[in-house]
């Protein structure tokens, strides 16, 4: 017993002592990822993990990259970004929104290690950076396509925490579906989670069950897409393509896409030309795309759809474009206006229409 | 506004797993062990159903799997607690992390990847009887098999010889001793049954409620079980009142909100773990009565020198 104890405490010495020589020698450059979810969801979590493979293929062995799953937003996420730099990491990319505070306090301990944290705003040292994409510009194509297709007038829409990003999204696509159908009502149901399949996919049937049948989530699993299989109703692919459940019930697909940026980025870093940024990109450079639209969707609607993908793509339109009224009437934007990027970022309020409130 | 026959077939799929790990723990705790690791049980179940599942396409395999995967856990507590004579509180909350962890090794690979349709026992036909047919005659072979347990296992404690002995062992194990009962063998059955209706349930959730392998999918489950136990006072029909009760709360919240009734969410979803508490509180201040439901020698190390 005894032996084997100094066995197993003289080789985890020995490999540590491997991953400190490694580090020193900082070659090849160590990037970590933190992930939410798990790489194999399908959704938010492998869309990044794509991005990290394909800083893998760009670089080769100039590189190598190590990641963690299901790492919990909060004080957990500060052991484990913590523990990645130590382990020699030398730029981290931290991808939820809940690592925000996390990633800052880590980043302020380490000033010579590049941080980079998704769909957060707060950048509190000169080596932390923050990326987000304009998932609302995809939302809104969402939308207008939910708008055409739904026959019930109601569509369902399972949110996660109630933050400006995901309240952006909710405003964009019911304002898209509005556009289109004027009897179009939205029924959004909070369940408190990025990834958890389980009452995601409760979520969905308590929607179907409530007259839904078109579902929208800003949720990583693919628990609604079997629920609205099974219900043979339509839903969209979030975050990744989701193709194994097309053309139906999936009849398009948000994605994002963040291979690009990740290794402009990691070049930089390696350069040393890396500087502070705050990078929010949609369309137009690719980082927001809307995956393959269905044969299940009619004909002119797909027209509609592409037509507006050019339209933001090529900055001759803005999803948010006024006369838009808040929530309770008042003015928000007037016509022809369109909204600043601050107010999107920080939006905490719903547009006119939807009747239900944002949590607290 | 909100449809009871809906609400009622959504409470009684989202009850299904925690009922059974629950009334596994019941017959567990009925022999005076006190098994804290079902969320490891069960989680055990959840991914060795769903590998078989992909890799045999067989359901009924599946689900067998699931109980031995859960059985398999439960095994090593009993060698550790009946043979071992080790704490039952803290092995059994070892058994949770190690469960949550070799299921989590287990299963990597397997997200996502494709496994059968479980098919309905009742004909698709029936489904359209107005109320009954849906509330009835839609369900999965599991929930039936569940709520059939229910029964068996009140039939098996309460009815018959079998019975007796077990909750002999779990009232006073020396009397059952000095009677010529062999404790520890009864004990260690009642812990592999209790593994493997953990491991059903486990595998009821990936795969027909979630139809997919999700590292930590079971998110707390063993652990309502285990309070459903307490909340029914070891009684089995409680357990099914129990476990449908926080189904509905489940079921509800999410329905309340499509309904636009503003109802603070955060509230409703804490409201099982709520009611366990109240209950339990409920439960203490009479004294005598918990004192009497619950079994006298649970949790106590058995052996034979005395």
């Amino acid at each position: 017993m005894k032996l084997t104890t100094k066995l197993l405490a003289s080789a985890a010495l020995a490999t540590g002592l491997a991953g400190g020589a490694l580090a020193d020698s900082h070659d090849p450059f160590q990037i970590g990822f933190i992930y939410v979810g798990p790489t194999g969801d399908f959704g938010w979590t492998y869309e990044h993990d794509q991005g990290r493979l394909a800083v893998e293929e760009a670089y080769g062995d100039a590189v190598e990259t190590v990641f963690l799953e299901n790492v919990a937003e909060g004080a957990d996420a500060e052991r484990a970004i913590q523990t990645m730099v130590l382990g020699g990491a030398d730029m981290i990319f931290t991808t939820s929104f809940g690592y925000m505070e996390a990633t800052n306090a880590v980043a302020g301990q380490f000033p010579d290690v590049y941080f980079e944290h998704a769909t957060g705003y707060l950048r509190e040292h000169s080596n932390v950076s923050t990326y987000s994409a304009r998932f609302y510009e995809g939302r809104a194509v969402l939308g207008h396509i939910a708008g055409n297709m739904t026959e019930s007038n109601i569509i369902g829409y399972i949110a996660s925490f109630p933050i400006p990003e995901v309240i952006r999204g909710i405003n964009s696509a019911f304002l898209h579906a509005r556009a289109v159908n004027p009897d179009v009502e939205m029924r959004i149901v909070w369940v408190y989670s990025w990834f958890d399949p389980a009452e995601e996919g409760a979520a969905a049937q308590a929607l179907i069950d409530a007259g839904a049948d078109v579902i929208m989530q800003h949720t990583d699993s693919t628990a609604p897409q079997a629920a609205a299989q099974e219900a043979g109703i339509i839903s969209f692919g979030q975050a990744s393509d989701m193709a194994q459940f097309a053309p139906i019930p999936r009849v398009a697909s948000i994605i994002d896409d963040w291979a690009p940026y990740y290794i402009e980025r990691v070049g930089m870093a390696m350069e040393g030309t890396w500087e502070q940024a705050d990078t929010w990109d949609g369309f137009s450079t690719g980082m927001v795309v809307i995956g393959e639209m269905s044969d299940a969707i009619p004909e002119d609607v797909r027209v509609s759809a592409q037509a507006m993908i050019d339209a933001i793509g090529g900055g001759e339109y803005h999803p948010f474009t006024g006369p838009i009224n808040r929530q309770d009437g008042t003015a928000w934007l007037a016509d022809g206006e369109t909204a600043d990027d601050g107010t999107l970022a920080g939006m905490d309020f719903y547009v006119e229409g939807i009747t239900s409130d944002i949590p607290n | 506004m909100i449809d009871p026959i809906t609400l009622i077939v959504a409470l009684v799929t989202i009850s299904t797993p925690v009922l059974l790990a629950a009334l596994g723990e019941l017959v567990v705790e009925k022999s005076g062990v006190l098994n804290l690791g079902v969320e490891g049980m069960m989680i055990m179940g959840a991914v060795c159903g769903f590998i078989v599942a992909n890799q045999t396409g067989s359901p009924t395999l599946a689900f067998i799997a699931g109980m031995a995967g859960g059985a398999a856990m439960a095994a090593i507590f009993a060698v550790l607690t009946q043979f071992l004579m080790s704490n039952q509180v803290a092995t059994g909350l070892a058994l949770t992390l190690f469960g949550l962890g070799l299921a989590a090794l287990l299963g990597v690979g397997y997200e996502g990847q494709p496994i059968p349709d479980v098919a309905k026992p009742l004909p698709e036909a029936l489904r359209t009887i107005p109320i009954i047919g849906p509330i009835a005659l839609g369900h999965d072979l599991v929930t039936y098999i569940a709520i059939a347990a229910i029964f068996a296992v009140w039939y098996v404690l309460k009815h018959t010889r079998t019975g007796l002995i077990i909750r002999a062992v779990g009232e006073n194990h020396d009397a059952a001793h000095a009677l010529g009962y062999k404790v520890i063998r009864i004990r260690c059955m009642a812990i592999l049954f209790g593994g493997a209706m953990a491991g059903l349930g486990g595998a009821f959730l990936s795969l027909i409620y979630v139809e997919n392998w999700v590292q930590g999918m079971t998110a707390g489950a063993g652990w309502i079980a285990l309070a459903l136990v307490v909340f029914a006072a070891w009684k089995p029909g409680r357990v099914l009142f129990g476990a449908w009760l926080f189904g509905g709360i489940a079921a509800l919240q999410l329905r309340l909100q499509t309904t636009e009734i503003n109802v603070p969410v955060a509230l409703l979803d804490a409201s099982p773990y709520l009611v366990t508490i109240f209950v339990l509180v409920l439960m203490s201040s009479d004294r005598a009565k918990a004192a009497l439901n619950a079994p006298a020698a649970l949790g106590k190390t058995f052996h034979a020198s005395g």
